[in-house]
């Protein structure tokens, strides 16, 4: 009975949000609904019983989009960007309410209707775990049987530094950090705490990740949480073309998930077929890989350059 | 010098769920301060000691029901977490305030 009634909250709790989040007239609250957003579809999934899903979303879709948004609009703000064109032309928000609509009736309908499959996916990766060389069935489903769509993952991720590197810039005109932030003991203190411990859980949750929920994605998140700490507080800024440093760590994941991609070809036969024995030893190498390289990214997505440097204090 | 009545309601099993309905009480109070208060240094005042003590309520209730070490210094980790962002976030917010000239509630003499 408390089940349900916590279950009806949260549903009609993501409606609303959603809803507010589209109609709201002013641009900073459709941010903060956005993000609140993000934190009742984590507790959602959670729910549905998908941990690693539910960290995800906290972390990627609440937390790193949510900077990003509230980045943007500090950056439209300064460049005295009026309110006024936040409603969209009638003809153009029919449309694309017509053209969402046909796409969730879509879903619906092929969630609701379609065949039964006529391969039970889910059983054969449980069969399969223990080759997998990790006991989560997420981490074994992306980064063994499904190997290959991880890795071009981490392709769109590296393409979107790409684009930062043609459209970076050197120290935005928003002045992300104003003194009144740099000189605070405060602020200093709590980044002196914070970061270790955010990087001592990222680190924790990329070795969990083999047995537990969790994983690359998830701590790479918050590592790069810990960059956009550091980049609020004037620890890090921009830099418009990268250093050595920063390519290797931008490119590693890539490289390093490529080279295994490629090099147990001779050995298993396939591209991404690890032998046997080796798998978990490979995949923990990877991980650690794509973990670096999506913290970097993603912290350099917040900053807005293709580069950074260590700045002030 | 410790009366039964006292020991009976430490060790009923209701005892935990006093403590986070308690709790909750707090974070309503500070909600509606948040909602209700004049200007930002109020509001922000009744959200951060609400929820600090709120959170601190709830999450004794919660170790308390669970009669584990582990999780109880879990949870207490995390309410330390907390009080301590809060509290740098509250400060850093009312500065940014005071920097930009926020209006600041007066009473009226009328």
């Amino acid at each position: 009975m408390i089940e349900w009634l916590f279950d009806g909250l949260l549903a009609i709790g993501l409606l609303w949000l959603g809803w507010r989040t589209v109609v709201s007239a002013e641009l900073f609250k459709a941010i903060v609904m956005f993000i609140v957003l993000g934190l009742f579809m984590a507790l959602c999934w959670a729910r549905l019983a998908a941990p690693d899903v539910a960290l995800a979303e906290a972390a990627i879709g609440a937390g790193l989009i949510g900077a990003l948004l509230l980045d943007a609009y500090r950056a439209l703000v300064a460049e005295r960007w009026q309110a006024d064109d936040r409603n969209a032309k009638p003809l153009v928000a029919a449309s694309l309410a017509i053209l969402s609509s046909v796409l969730i009736g879509g879903l619906a309908w092929a969630l609701l209707f379609s065949p039964e499959p006529v391969v039970d996916l889910n059983a054969q990766a449980r069969a399969r775990l223990a080759d997998s060389g990790v006991g989560n069935p997420v981490t074994a489903v992306l980064l063994n049987f499904r190997g290959y769509d991880t890795l071009l993952e981490v392709g769109v991720l590296f393409l979107a530094w790409l684009g930062l590197w043609t459209v970076g810039e050197q120290e935005s005109n928003s002045a992300a950090t104003g003194a009144w932030v740099e000189d605070s003991d405060l602020l200093t203190a709590l980044v002196r705490l914070l970061a270790p411990l955010g990087v001592l859980i990222g680190v924790y949750l990329l070795w969990a990740g083999a047995n537990e929920p969790g994983g690359a994605f998830q701590a790479g998140t918050v590592l790069a949480a810990v960059g956009v700490l550091l980049r609020l507080s004037g620890r890090l800024r921009p830099e418009l073309s990268p250093d050595l440093w920063v390519r290797f760590g931008v490119t590693v994941g890539l490289l390093v998930f490529s080279a295994i991609a490629v090099g147990v070809i001779p050995v298993g036969g396939n591209l991404l077929e690890y032998p046997g024995d080796w798998a978990g030893l490979l995949i923990v190498v990877i991980e650690t890989s794509l973990m670096v390289s999506i913290a970097l990214i993603l912290t350099l997505l917040f900053i807005g350059s293709a580069g950074l440097r260590r700045g002030g204090s | 010098m410790f009366p039964d009545w006292l020991a009976w309601v430490l060790l009923s099993d209701l005892f935990p769920w006093l403590l986070i309905t308690l709790g909750a009480v707090f974070f309503l109070a500070g909600t509606a301060g948040l909602v209700r208060f004049p200007d930002l240094f109020s509001r922000l005042h009744a959200l951060t000691k609400a929820d600090n003590l709120g959170l601190g309520l709830i999450c004794l209730g919660l170790a308390w029901h669970n009669k584990s070490p582990s999780v109880a210094l879990k949870l207490l980790l995390i309410w330390l977490l907390v009080l301590l962002a809060s509290a740098v976030s509250c400060h850093l917010i009312a500065r940014y305030a005071l920097h930009s000239d926020s209006k600041v509630w007066k009473q009226r003499h009328d």
